[in-house]
């Protein structure tokens, strides 16, 4: 294989995954044994390993979300050795390789875990809450015209970076996961930012964090108490800057907007 | 609803109550603290007396208490709606493997413990000197030759007695070195919650809460240990107490 290392071991693994057959049911870890595993498997390789000796053996394969399996979507979401996307720092599932374990490891993986995203088989969580809340306001519905000419809306290069850094969300929701409170305000103060910072995001300021952060309620995720395992845990290094920036505009928005509801 | 009951019924409109009053409880800590320090004057409690009697009579003192009560009240009634929505929220299936110590600050997770055990310390500090001076009215008087004085309440003797109890001293350390950790996070904390984050001003913000909580902290457990272990029980320095403690007795 071009690229891997060709002193690395292979390694034999023990599985402890959480296995739950559909949303009403109750689940429960289940161990299994993985042989064999490069190091140069993503995660999520390993796991694919796994599920076909499953298939082999005639069993039902472990549900897991994933989608491009290079880091942007973030659709890959699971919980290992308890923390979320597990133990390397700014990074997804599917780009966490198996080199950052050792041969004989005992795994824990575990789904997302929070009121507002219930599990729907094994390791696949529903978050179409976070869908709800971006849809409660995480747009821009005004017309803007057609492309203007570069340059004729002046955004100053640090603002435009500010902006560009809260928009690297991928809305994976590994701050939920992480947060003790279940709280997603990292991830609804990425996208509230991010709008309020740039010129477009200005005609529906107020109403869009009024809005979102309504919706964020009602899903039922918790409030921040500011505890910053959500930073911490984040895949693409959202700052806790982002949920300061969410309360002032918010007081902003309730105490001058034109909503009375 | 209207928007007003709908902004402080929101997730964010309570935590910006719960570090409004957070914050302003802190304020009283300094005053309470900096009135305290006459604890150590070496006057037999003259000094101390004449300041708690003024605190207790005073009309403007006794209306801003009234700021106290509902900042004590609002912080202590946010906190429980805030733990109720976000033990919810974190539903009933909890992880088998949670390594949060690898992400946050052990304080940080546990305000709520914290809080609950300087709540029961509050609770018994508050009987044992608020309610017996200001209700009781079962402390002795301070006498002596000042006539202005003479009837103040001797509260510096009920504060040196209970200060020779060890469990009521241990409670006291205990329930301080909480509000030392409850600091630690909550002065940072509250400022972050307003939307007061800059990166010119956040490291200083952090660094000063962090010395606030230890100094406050401190500061208030130095009282209980220095009446356990360095005076009898009138307050008078201990023979044998270190020649440090001596000499600044001596000078005040």
């Amino acid at each position: 294989m071009a690229g891997s290392n060709p002193n690395a071991k292979p390694m034999n693994l023990t599985l402890k995954v959480w296995r739950q057959p559909n949303r009403q049911a109750q689940g429960k870890i289940v161990e299994y044994q993985v042989k064999d595993i490069s190091p140069d498997m993503s995660f999520l390789e390993m796991l694919d390993v796994l599920n076909e000796d499953l298939l082999h053996a005639g069993q039902d394969p472990v549900a897991f979300d994933h989608d491009c399996r290079e880091g942007i979507c973030g659709s890959c979401d699971l919980f290992i050795n308890g923390r979320s996307h597990g133990p390397e720092k700014g990074t997804t599932t599917c780009q966490l390789h198996m080199r950052k374990f050792s041969d004989g490891d005992t795994i824990t993986i575990e789904p997302w875990r929070a009121n507002a995203f219930p599990v729907n088989k094994d390791l696949s969580v529903d978050r179409s809450a976070f869908d709800r809340i971006i849809q409660a306001g995480g747009y821009v519905s005004v017309n803007t015209g057609g492309a203007p000419d570069g340059n004729e809306i002046p955004v100053p290069k640090e603002i435009a970076d500010r902006a560009f850094e809260a928009a690297t969300c991928i809305g994976c929701g590994a701050c939920v996961a992480a947060c003790k409170n279940a709280s997603a305000m990292l991830f609804v103060s990425a996208k509230v930012s991010q709008l309020a910072l740039l010129p477009q995001g200005q005609v529906e300021r107020k109403t869009r964090v009024e809005n979102m952060v309504a919706q964020m309620d009602k899903e039922g995720f918790g409030a921040c108490t500011n505890i910053g395992s959500c930073a911490a845990e984040c895949p693409v290094g959202i700052s806790l800057e982002n949920i300061a920036i969410l309360n002032r505009e918010f007081l902003a928005a309730k105490a001058a907007s034109n909503n009375l509801a | 609803m209207s928007w007003i009951t709908k902004t402080f019924t929101s997730s964010i409109g309570r935590k910006i109550i719960m570090s409004l009053t957070g914050l302003f409880l802190c304020t009283f800590l300094v005053v309470h603290l900096i009135g305290n320090l006459q604890l150590f004057k070496h006057d037999g409690g003259a000094a101390f007396n004449t300041y708690s009697h003024f605190m207790g009579t005073n009309p403007i003192i006794r209306t801003i208490e009234w700021g106290l009560v509902l900042g004590f009240g609002f912080h202590i009634y946010e906190a429980l709606m805030l733990t109720r929505r976000n033990k919810a929220a974190r539903g009933s299936q909890g992880y088998v493997s949670n390594h949060s110590e690898q992400n946050s600050e052990w304080t940080s997770r546990n305000m709520g413990i914290l809080g609950t055990i300087i709540l029961i310390f509050l609770l018994v500090h508050l009987y044992n000197f608020f309610w017996r001076a200001r209700f009781a009215g079962d402390l002795p008087r301070m006498g002596g030759a000042d006539p202005l004085t003479r009837d103040y309440d001797n509260l510096y003797l009920a504060v040196v007695s209970s200060f020779h109890i060890w469990w009521y001293v241990l409670l006291y350390v205990a329930a301080q070195i909480s509000l030392g950790y409850h600091l630690w996070h909550g002065f940072r904390s509250g400022f972050q919650t307003l939307g007061l984050n800059h990166r010119k001003y956040t490291p200083i913000i952090k660094y000063v809460g962090y010395a606030f909580a230890v100094v406050v902290s401190a500061g208030f457990a130095s009282m209980p240990l220095y009446f356990f272990l360095f005076t009898n029980a009138d307050g008078e320095l201990a023979a044998n107490a270190p020649a440090l403690l001596q000499s600044v007795a001596a000078a005040f």
